[in-house]
Formats: structure tokens, sequence, C-alpha cells
């Protein structure tokens, strides 16, 4: 079963929620929408459902148009960002609830739940109602009705939000394994790009309404294509900073100038934006060619067993992401360091020009 | 400190809860007496105790049939109530629609008047299409009042239910009336319990409409109890008990839903 989004829009009051958009996905593959707030991920995942209608173009599935069909004749599962099951009725009801309306027989239809509850480890609460359970229970007892029916598209809405971050981890990983013996088309949108790459497979960048770029997750993480991509897929976004390439030097707006290094010979002399992930940028050298920074501190902010580092000098701000806690006074004077060979450089309007290659052996930490 | 604070709050609520309570003791006093005993002189209670008030309203047809012609009517008024509202408030709660919001206020409006405006108009027309005297005419009377206030409360209740839940039960197949019978309605439960006692409670004490609006065949208690001046003057006990009478269906009606309409004063439309 594949399913093809072609030439879709969505425009709801005047508003475009979804441009001209083309998407092709596979059967049996696992599709990440990284999108931020309002990117149009949802509205998205509900045009390839089927509960809204796109203003124009036609959905595909297996090459036969469903564009008008009632999503009631679609074969697809759903599981929201919200807790979303049948109050009214104990866990087993719901779990059964898409198999008893598509007439399974009762012996299958036990089978059937008991396998999937088994799956998600909610065998004991069966016979409670989801009111009782836990968030967690509860969201597991949703993704367990998604997954009894055997439904061709299967749409995960930031399924993992509400949860805590233990439990998210967990059933991130439950999930990604439930979905790698399934010939079911995967679809899951998310906000954080940490998230999209654990998860792997297929990522689609959302920005705006638009499909920026498609591709293997690891594969769009080194290679965006443009700015937009490069700050979507990055957290806390990538740190952009204006600058100019020379015959023989490379000069980050003004203030930082070094010799042009091997991995940017061969660009033309010109203005370029530079991008550097935040967690390149360290408090020590680590190689011989990093490029030693004067900045103040303004905001050392501790992030679990990370310090985001808010830092400027008198030219452009830059953010550092760095493992262990740090505490910094404001207005703190220290030098930062970064790699000369891990920038991203990009043309003025903002499309790449050159990504830094993978570290040889280091899988991508970044 | 905090025991005599207590305390002195609990007095407090006990003469409240009897001063509340004295002019339906004295109901209830007064039914059991004999009318020579009401008029002899105070006693607060029954001397001589009797039921002889209860059984003439037992066994005079002109006075049962008054309560079985009010719930007749008041149960019409409900299940009508409840028949029309549910999908109204449905519609308002989920659909976008061309003067969506003005036409949800001006139902409310419906009840800005009283309901004496509508006399005229409402007995003249039930005359000419011969529904006068019947006891549809009344409960349709009080739908005017009632279906507003019943979408008003409906679609509070059916906004609190996440739009997902009818979107997942679609996905997994239910059609819209199964969705609607099988998930919606018992997730609302609470909100049909409460307008049923709205709607119940208006079509209930509601005299002036009901009194105009029969004469003979649908007559409701409340209208015969305003009548029971005889030759020999007014029969007190009599019009007591069937006072007393008329406060038990009301006061079995709260008791059932008490809980539910705590619950809807919480979701803020009552």
């Amino acid at each position: 079963m594949s399913l093809t989004l072609e030439n879709i829009t969505r425009v709801v009051d005047g508003e475009t929620h979804i441009n001209t958009t083309n998407l092709s996905l596979e059967p049996g593959s696992f599709n990440v929408l990284l999108g931020r707030t309002l990117a149009g991920k949802t509205s998205l995942m509900r045009l390839m459902a089927g509960l809204d209608r796109p203003s124009s173009g036609r959905i595909l599935m297996n090459g036969a148009d469903v564009t008008g069909v009632p999503v009631q004749k679609r074969n697809i599962s759903m599981v929201y960002q919200q807790f979303i099951n049948y109050p009214n009725l104990t866990v087993w009801e719901n779990i059964a609830s898409p198999l008893k309306l598509a007439k399974v027989q009762p012996s299958e239809i036990k089978r059937r739940v008991d396998e999937v509850a088994q799956l998600l480890h909610i065998e004991q609460y069966l016979q409670r109602h989801p009111m009782e359970l836990s968030g967690g229970q509860q969201q597991r007892t949703a993704m367990a009705r998604a997954l009894v029916k055997d439904a061709s598209l299967i749409l995960f809405d930031e399924p993992l939000v509400n949860l805590d971050y233990k439990l998210r981890e967990e059933l991130r990983q439950e999930l990604r394994n439930l979905f790698k013996a399934r010939n079911t088309i995967a679809v899951y949108a998310t906000t954080e790009p940490n998230e999209a790459l654990a998860l792997g497979g297929t990522t689609s960048l959302l920005h705006e309404g638009n499909i920026i770029q498609t591709g293997p997750a690891a594969k769009v993480y080194r290679n965006p294509i443009n700015v937009d991509a490069a700050e979507l897929f990055s957290e806390p976004p990538i740190n952009l900073v204006p600058g100019r390439i020379t015959d023989s030097q490379v000069f980050i707006s003004e203030a930082v100038h070094f010799p042009l290094v091997q991995e940017l010979q061969g660009l033309p002399p010109g203005d370029y934006k530079f991008g550097i992930r935040p967690s390149h940028i360290g408090l020590v050298p680590h190689n011989d060619d990093d490029l030693e920074i004067a900045v103040t501190v303004e905001l050392a902010e501790i992030s679990g067993s990370e310090t985001f580092m808010h830092v400027k000098n008198q030219h452009f701000p830059l953010v550092m992401q760095l493992s262990g806690v740090y505490e910094f006074h404001t207005d703190a004077r220290v030098n930062v360091y970064l790699p000369a060979h891990r920038l991203f450089v990009f043309d003025m309007e903002g499309k790449l020009i050159k990504a830094p290659s993978p570290i040889i052996g280091g899988a991508f930490n970044g | 400190m905090a025991i005599q604070k207590s305390r002195n709050k609990n007095i407090g609520i006990t003469l409240y809860i009897l001063f509340i309570l004295v002019p339906i003791y004295w109901l209830l006093n007064m039914s059991f007496k004999s009318n020579e005993e009401i008029l002899g002189g105070l006693s607060f209670w029954p001397t001589e105790f009797t039921l002889e008030n209860y059984a003439v309203i037992f066994t005079d047809p002109t006075w049962y049939m008054g309560y079985f012609n009010s719930i007749l009517y008041v149960g019409m008024n409900v299940i009508i109530t409840l028949a029309v509202a549910l999908p109204a408030a449905y519609a308002f709660s989920r659909y976008k629609f061309l003067g969506d919001k003005q036409m949800f206020f001006w139902l409310l409006t419906n009840r800005m008047a009283p309901p004496a405006v509508f006399l005229l108009p409402f007995f003249q027309l039930y005359s000419s299409v011969g529904l006068f005297d019947t006891h549809i005419a009344v409960a349709l009377a009080h739908c005017l009042f009632n279906v507003p206030l019943a979408v008003w409360i409906l679609e509070g209740f059916m906004s609190g239910v996440p739009r997902e839940i009818d979107e997942t039960a679609y996905i997994d197949g239910y059609s819209f009336p199964r969705f609607f019978g099988r998930i919606f309605l018992p997730m609302i439960r609470s909100g049909i319990g409460v307008t049923a006692f709205f709607a119940f409670m208006f079509s209930w004490v509601e005299l002036l409409l009901a009194r105009t609006l029969t004469s003979v065949e649908a007559k409701p208690i409340a209208a015969i109890m305003t009548r029971t001046v005889g030759a020999a003057g007014i029969d007190w006990g009599v019009l007591a008990a069937a006072g007393v009478l008329t406060i038990i269906p009301g006061l079995l009606v709260i008791w059932f839903v008490r809980n539910h309409v705590a619950k809807g004063f919480a979701l803020g439309r009552v």
C-alpha cells in the first residue's frame, strides 16, 4: 500500500495551511514529519487521513484516487497528542471496537486484542476504564487501538508529547520496533529534532506549510538544503552568522578571520552565511584550527545535564550546547572555540553551498 | 478556637435550614389537619392526625387527573426538548456555519420575554388548529423556553468533549448515528441529566401558559389548586395536601440529578 499526495493544497478562510505539496510514501516505510508548531504537520496528517479535504490536488492510495472517500472507508488509524479513548468503554472494548465494527469473528477479535495488548504491556488493565489509567497507559491504549486493525496507514500526531521523559524514550523505542515487521505506512509528526533522529526512517521537514526537504533522517540532518532546514533540524537552532570569503581569508562578521581552510577552498569569494551547530562550539579548543572568539556571557541555561549558553560579542550572538552543568555569571568574559572545518556555508539566499563532511567513524553527533 | 468557629458555623447553617423549611413544614402540618383545626387556632403539629385530605385527592378524578396531566405534558416536554436540543447543540459545538454565533445568542434571547407575552399568540394559534386543551399543546408551548436553555447547556457539555473523539470514532469505522448513541451520549450524560432537570422544573412550575392553553382534558394540577374555593369556603386541608404532592416530583427529580447538577455548575453553563 503506497500513499501519494499530488499537488495538495489546503486553504482555510483565506489562510494557507498547506502550500502545493507532493509527497510519496512507500509501503512499510516509517516517515517522520518534523516541523515547528503551526508548520502544518497536523493539517497534512488530517489530509492524509481524509478528515479534511484538500482545497486542490489529489490523494492516491495504491494508485487509486481516494480524495473524496470518507474516513470510515479508508482503513487508517490515528493517534493524537491528547490521549483519546472512549471513556465509557473498558480498555478491552476500546481496543476491540475497530474490529467489532469491521465484523471480525469474536474469537479472532479476542486473539488480536490480547496480542496487541501484550505488545504494549497493558494486558493487566484490560478490564479497567481509560480514566483509571495513567497517561502513559492511556496513550498505550490509544496506540493499541490504532495498531489492532491492520490499517494501511497509521498516523501519529505528536503522540509522546504529553508523556514524561522516561516514558517517552521507552515508548519511542517500542514504537520503532513495532513497525519493523509491518508492511504499514507509518507517519509520525514531531517538533523535536532529536526525536526525528532517534526514530530514523524518512524525515520530511515542514516549514510554514511547505515540505522543504525529504530524505533519510541522518542525511537530511547532515545536509540541510537551506537555512530554514538547518534551523529546523537542530535543537537549539543552529547559529547563523554573516561572513565573507576572500582569496586567502575567511571573515566571520569582520571580528574573526582566519586563513582559508582546506574545506572551504574552491568557493568563489563573496558574502556568505555560516552555520555553526551549538554543540560544536566549546570552551576549550579541540583542534589546531579551532577559532578563538572572545565573548561575554548573556545567559547560561541549565537543561538537565546540559547547559545552553547564550553568549555574544559586539557583532553576533551565539548559542552553545555544552554537556555538563556550567555556571557563569552574566557578563562574564570567556573565550569560546569553534572548529573551522565544521562550518555550514549558505549563500545569501540561504541555500546550502557546503556542509561539513561527517567525521569518519564518528556517528552523527552532529 | 477552631472548634468554636465551626460550631458557630453549624448553628448558623442549622438555623438557616430551619427557616427555609418553615413554610414547607407548615404546609405538611396543615395537610394532616382537619379544616376545623386549621381555622381553629395556632398549633405546631396536628392534634388530630388525619389522612382525610390525601384521601380526597386520590379518590377524586378531578384532583388526581391534574397530577396525571401535569406529569404527562412535562414528560412530553422533556422528551421533545432533548430530542430537538441534542442535534442542535451538537451542530453548534462542532460545525461552523453562517451566522452560527448570532443564532446561538438569539436562542437565548427567547427567554428574555416573560411567558405572558406569548399567551395570546399561542392561545389563538392552538385554538385555530385544534390543539387547544391537549397535553401536546402545553408541551410545545413550554419548548419555546426550554429548547434554547437546553441547547445552551448541552452545547457547553459537548464542547467539553474533544473533537478528536469524534474523529477517532469515524477512523475506527463508526457511522455517525452509532457514534452518537454508543460513544457520545454516554460521555455527556451529566449534561443530559442537568438539561432534563431544568426542562422539567420550568415546565412543572409554569402555570400561566399551562392554565390558559387547557380547560378540562389537560388541566394541570397547579390550575386545579387555584379553584378549591367551594360553597363552604376554601378547603385548606385538601389544598395543603395537594401542595405537598406537588412538591414531591420535583424533590424526586432533584434527588436523582443532584450530582449531575453539581458537575453542570462546575462546567459553568448552568
